[in-house]
């Protein structure tokens, strides 16, 4: 079974126009940088932000269709929610919380606790039953949020940035346990977030959203491997161009012309990695095709290596060694030449 | 543990303004006859009159609260055109003096009044000279407290909580009681306390809707004001127990009120 | 409740002759060597007549400013006892004056100055058919009156003891002049007030006369407060009010006479 929705609404200064098609098998992240309009989707299908057109359905039940005028609330959807703050009853102690969901679907109190108490060893909190969320602290408080959206068995669950409000360091350790309780879910699982290494780590299929649309689907490996944005190809660090191929060149409109080792024609994505771009303190000579001039805007030491980037005839980033840049004399507004074989260009079709 | 000293600057005014309160009630605590006290505060009058002033004021909060809580959604979360001016109307009442809206209420309910004379034809009711009509006087005056007071505490509670809720099943009915009336406690709270502590005080709509009759419609401001007339030191003690009964709750339910309003 | 008239204050330099001294007792009223500002706290009852009484004494004596505060008698005895500034004291009874009297507030030996008797107020039409004291009992009337602490409320309970009439009121007003609103607005049919107060309000209500047997003759002391700084003038003003002329004023508001 699964969720399929097609949502257009305007918010603000956010044009949304975005299809989703999840099954059971798969989880899903929404990716994207702030603003995108992940949450706005994600709040959308759970009926919880009107759209101008399109529609929601969850196992074939239309959930809400603006054609029709039809609207399930979203209190008779089947759905659980993870909120970005998690935002446990203050009122409440956890028992409670967690108990919340199935007290409202109309199960009675004993029969409510019982499973309460049981989601709450699941998450490993059980002692906790009778705290009231201010004394948990974040890590605790975003295992209970989990299981209380879990309680009540939902079809359909949807996170908001479930890591984001924890410290790096326990981070990682929620993640495993999410990664964990997402495997076992049966139902449609959907992430929001704007972290890509909570994403590449969550999900099996990535949906990449920017402004409102979507631009590239595809499985973590797929996305890194072959970006399709620059918001991508930033999160990855690599050099994205994008231009009109004819068989071995790439013409970057406004812009250079990029040797390529392909035969691809037609508008492509050309990518090219820093580790690939060499550095030279005068006009190289020898196989590399491409070798432009710029100037040294920014330079970046990332551990062993260091990131360069050069205001070339397109921007681009090199990565070299620390003792590199020493033998370059290398300086922020400094000349420098770049170069870049032909072969170490990606070409895909755009 | 460090204290923070007060500027000089707020010093002053400050105990100014302490001084303003303190010095009457000092004055009404050293000039009450104190021998005669047990006599004035048993007298039947003084009795009937407390029992009245206790179970019409904390009937006014009731309605009040009944009444208000709605009215004070509405205006947090509704949208229609003449929200703000009907916002005012019922707001009126806070800077309307007290005998003016008695009069009102008069004009409204009265024997000869827009709805009064209706309820008197068809029923038989009328309202003023009952104790029906001192608690109807009451809520007047007093009901726009607690609905400014509810008003204010919705509208800045966090409504996502509200979506929260939604989200794992509740009906908007449960949502209110479960969710919302618990995360607005305090201003509830202070909203009925200021609520009664104003409709425990009313006289001038009182005296002048409902009129003036011991058991049925005398109130303890207006029995201190009459025996002000015939007994100023038996008024003295009567102000008093107003006073004392005031001072209680609002030094008792101190720390709920001004905990997290 | 209260109401408050000021009249003219008229600045003492405009005048010719000013001076503090001269001004007593005489039957007419006094030469304009009077100037300044006298207080003067009357009843309720006694407003409409006062009012009247204030400007002709101050178009006998320019230099003279007459500010009222009337109110129930009782209260203007708790006022002054406090320490309002009065120059003047009208009581609607002798009960409140010997009161003010006995605590050391009377400036002198109070004199009275008016008569008045109770009457039965109804509204304009007297659609309740009310005849008499006896009537007020009747089913289905709301009967009002004042509270006991107010000369007219404790009059209107011997009136209706002398009658043997048994009723009791729905509310105790404070004044004679709240009695009269609420029967002007309908809320009450009938109540005891002045005959005085029933004539001021003129077309707006009705009044029903009490025989004389049961009837109660108020009488009104007034006298100057003791500390006034216009002791002159105060009793200048008392002279005024107990002149012919004052008296024939009162008249015409249906006082009875002094003696």
């Amino acid at each position: 079974m699964s969720l399929e929705a097609s949502v257009r609404l305007t918010q603000g200064p956010l044009d949304l126009d975005m299809e989703l098609a999840i099954g059971e098998d798969e989880v899903v992240a929404l990716l994207g940088p702030n603003g995108a309009g992940k949450t706005t989707l994600l709040r959308a299908v759970a009926g919880l932000v009107p759209f101008n057109s399109g529609h929601v359905s969850l196992d074939g039940h239309v959930l809400e269709d603006a054609a029709t005028g039809r609207y399930v609330p979203t209190e008779r959807r089947p759905i659980g929610f993870v909120f970005q703050d998690y935002l446990l009853f203050p009122h409440l102690n956890v028992l409670d919380n967690v108990a919340f969901g199935l007290r409202s679907r109309g199960m009675s109190r004993g029969a409510a606790t019982e499973k309460a108490v049981q989601w709450l060893d699941r998450v490993g909190l059980k002692s906790y039953a009778g705290a009231k969320p201010a004394e948990l602290s974040g890590g605790q408080r975003q295992r209970v949020a989990l299981a209380r959206a879990l309680a009540p068995d939902p079809r359909l669950l949807l996170l908001d940035e479930p890591l984001a409000a924890l410290d790096v360091t326990t981070r990682a350790d929620v993640r495993r346990d999410l990664k964990r309780h997402l495997a076992s879910f049966q139902g449609i699982r959907l992430v929001v977030t704007h972290d890509p290494l909570e994403a590449v780590a969550l999900a099996d299929r990535l949906i990449v959203m920017e402004k409102g649309h979507l631009v590239q689907t595809g499985t973590p490996a797929e996305v890194t491997e072959r970006p399709r944005s620059q918001y991508v190809a930033d999160l990855v660090g690599v050099n994205l161009l994008r231009g009109e191929a004819d068989h071995g060149s790439v013409r970057i409109p406004g812009g250079p012309v990029v040797a390529t080792a392909g035969a691809e024609s037609g508008e492509v994505f050309a990518m090219i990695h820093p580790r690939a771009v060499a550095l030279h303190h005068t006009r190289p000579e020898g196989s590399p095709r491409n070798v432009w001039r710029g100037r040294a805007s920014n330079i970046e030491l990332m551990g062993n290596r260091v990131r360069v980037r050069i205001d070339a005839e397109v921007p681009l980033v090199a990565e070299v060694t620390p003792s590199a840049v020493k033998e370059l004399d290398l300086v922020e507004g400094g000349e420098v030449w770049l170069s870049f074989k032909a072969t170490d260009v990606g070409v895909y079709p755009a | 543990m460090r204290r923070e000293r007060v500027p000089i600057v707020v010093l002053i005014p400050a105990a100014i303004g302490a001084a303003f309160f303190i010095v009457p009630l000092v004055g009404l605590i050293v000039r009450s006859p104190w021998h005669d006290a047990v006599a004035a505060l048993t007298a039947p009058e003084t009795v009937e009159a407390l029992k009245l002033s206790l179970v019409a004021s904390l009937s006014a909060t009731a309605v009040g609260l009944i009444l208000g809580v709605p009215l004070a959604w509405v205006y947090a979360r509704a949208e229609f055109p003449g929200r703000d001016l009907l916002r005012a109307l019922t707001t009126l009442p806070m800077v309307l003096p007290p005998v003016v809206g008695g009069i009102a209420l008069l004009l409204a309910f009265g024997r000869r009044g827009l709805l009064g004379s209706w309820l008197d034809s068809t029923f038989g009711i009328t309202l003023p000279f009952t104790t029906a009509g001192v608690v109807m006087a009451e809520t007047f005056v007093a009901m726009p407290f607690l609905i400014l007071t509810v008003e204010a505490g919705l509208r800045s509670m966090d409504r996502r909580y509200e979506e929260a809720a939604r989200a794992l099943g509740a009906s908007r009915w449960r949502v209110f009681t479960r969710v919302t009336l618990p995360l607005i406690a305090p201003s509830l709270f202070a909203g009925a306390v200021l609520c009664w502590a104003r409709a425990l005080g009313e006289f001038g709509a009182t005296i002048t809707f409902a009129g003036n009759f011991p058991g049925v419609t005398q109130t303890m401001p207006l029995a201190v004001y009459l025996v002000l007339e015939t007994n100023q030191e038996a008024s003295f003690i009567l102000s008093l127990v107003l006073l004392l009964i005031s001072l209680v709750v609002l030094v008792g339910l101190r720390h709920r009120w001004l905990g997290s309003a | 409740m209260r109401r408050r008239v000021l009249l003219l204050i008229v600045a003492a330099g405009f005048l010719p002759a000013c001076g503090s001294g001269g001004g007593t007792a005489s039957s007419s009223p006094s030469s304009a060597s009077l100037s300044g500002f006298i207080h003067v706290f009357a009843a309720a009852s006694l407003t409409a007549s006062f009012n009247a009484l204030g400007i002709s004494f101050h178009q006998a004596n320019p230099g003279v400013g007459v500010d009222f505060n009337f109110a129930g008698t009782p209260t203007l005895v708790t006022q002054i006892e406090q320490g309002a500034p009065a120059d003047v004291f009208a009581s609607a009874d002798t009960t409140n004056m010997d009161k003010l009297s006995a605590d050391g507030y009377a400036g002198g030996t109070s004199k009275v100055f008016a008569r008045n008797q109770l009457e039965i107020v109804v509204a304009p039409g007297n659609p309740k058919a009310i005849t008499g004291l006896a009537d007020l009992a009747k089913p289905g009337v709301i009967y009002i009156t004042e509270a006991p602490s107010v000369p007219a409320g404790k009059y209107s309970l011997q009136a209706l003891a002398s009658a043997g009439v048994k009723v009791t009121p729905k509310s105790l007003e404070t004044s004679v002049t709240a009695v009269i609103s609420k029967i002007e607005l309908g809320e009450a049919d009938a109540g005891i007030v002045y005959a005085t107060d029933i004539k001021a309000a003129g077309s707006k209500v009705q009044g029903v006369d009490i025989p004389a047997a049961s009837n109660v003759i108020a009488t009104y002391p007034l006298v100057t407060v003791k500390g006034t700084k216009s002791a002159d003038m105060a009793n200048s003003f008392i002279n005024y009010v107990l002149s012919s002329t004052g008296q024939s004023t009162l008249a015409t508001f249906g006082f009875l006479p002094a003696a």
